[in-house]
């Protein structure tokens, strides 16, 4: 099959970096290394014939039992060329840290900290990395496959 | 005092007798708990806490198709200080909860509250990490009133409800005191 031209792009410039793409009825899809995270979106963003100025959307997976168990997820678009990309970059738990990309889209800050919060994953270069939807004080991260169905912390009143 | 047809609590003298009848039933003679009472119940001043999606109910019933003006309760005060009824509308998380407290203590007594849908009657389909089980693990609650979100119909009904509460309440009722959970 024919690939679009952002992963044929990719290919060429990151074959290094590429793990697996795939482009099921359309919707490109690259699995990259996290250690190269920053490198390729700001390829994305500049490149004159890709041009992904749009951020639309970051989030994370948690595939518990699956090594590496994170997957943070981009989800982007051009708003020249009309495309749309997704770019994923798994996790080990071990290591549970990727580089931030709100240096290349601001959109990414409040991203990154919903994905910290609900997720645990640590982005390394975040401005102001703190909890966005949990209060502080809360222990753990509750989107996590691990996390207790019935585990509750609130701030005041009974625990239900 | 305006009242054209006085309920049963009102207690009217007859007016064939004594001084009443040279001032020609311009007087009305009640108890004092009464008439408070009367008045408190046609004179709500609601503080909406609108959190979530029953907001949407809420300003249908406030708004002039269902108009709860018709029943004294239409003037939403946004400060707690100057309101006496809190109308807890949505869903109620851990994070909200403080000020919900913080809220109820800040509005003066008398004060009732109402529970506007199932999330703040008890929590709704929200059993998570993130909401509050029901608003009366937090505050007193005065009425419930189910559904997601409750009809207009289901509002206008549990109002009148609290109106028939208010109408038995006694001075020894108050003040209730703060909220049952302590601010941290």
């Amino acid at each position: 099959m024919e690939l679009s031209l952002s992963l044929k792009k990719l290919k060429e410039k990151f074959s290094d970096s590429i793990i697996d793409m795939h482009a099921f009825r359309g919707d490109d899809t690259a699995i990259v290394k996290k250690e190269d995270i920053l490198k390729i979106n700001k390829f994305l963003r500049d490149d004159e014939e890709l041009l992904y100025n749009f951020m639309i959307d970051l989030t994370a997976v948690d595939y518990l039992g699956r090594e590496p168990r994170f997957e943070v997820v981009y989800h982007l678009y051009s708003l020249k060329y009309n495309r749309r990309l997704r770019i994923k970059a798994r996790i080990p738990e071990s290591d549970c840290t990727i580089d931030s990309c709100v240096s290349v889209w601001i959109a990414a800050d409040w991203f990154e900290r919903e994905a910290y919060d609900l997720y645990g994953v640590i982005f390394t270069g975040h401005p102001n990395l703190k909890r966005i939807l949990m209060y502080q004080g809360f222990e753990g991260h509750p989107l996590r496959k691990d996390y207790p169905v019935k585990g509750r912390q609130p701030l005041i009143g009974p625990k239900n | 005092m305006g009242v054209d047809k006085p309920s049963q609590n009102l207690v009217v003298h007859d007016e064939e007798e004594g001084s009443e009848r040279i001032l020609e039933g311009s007087i009305l003679l009640t108890k004092l708990e009464a008439i408070i009472n009367w008045g408190r119940k046609y004179s709500f001043f609601l503080y909406p806490f609108v959190t979530a999606c029953c907001g949407m109910e809420f300003m249908s019933v406030a708004g002039p198709r269902f108009d709860l003006d018709r029943f004294g309760a239409a003037l939403p005060r946004f400060t707690p200080r100057q309101a006496d009824l809190m109308m807890v509308v949505g869903t109620i998380s851990h994070k909200q909860a403080p000020i919900l407290v913080k809220v109820y203590n800040q509005m003066t007594e008398p004060k009732w509250v109402m529970a506007f849908g199932a999330c703040a009657t008890s929590g709704g389909f929200y059993d998570n990490y993130a909401t509050v089980q029901g608003i009366d693990t937090l505050i007193h609650v005065d009425i419930y009133i189910p559904g997601c979100p409750p009809r207009p119909e289901m509002v206008i009904d549990g109002l009148l409800k609290l109106q028939q509460k208010v109408v038995k309440e006694k001075w020894a009722d108050w003040p209730r005191g703060e909220a049952l959970v302590k601010r941290s």
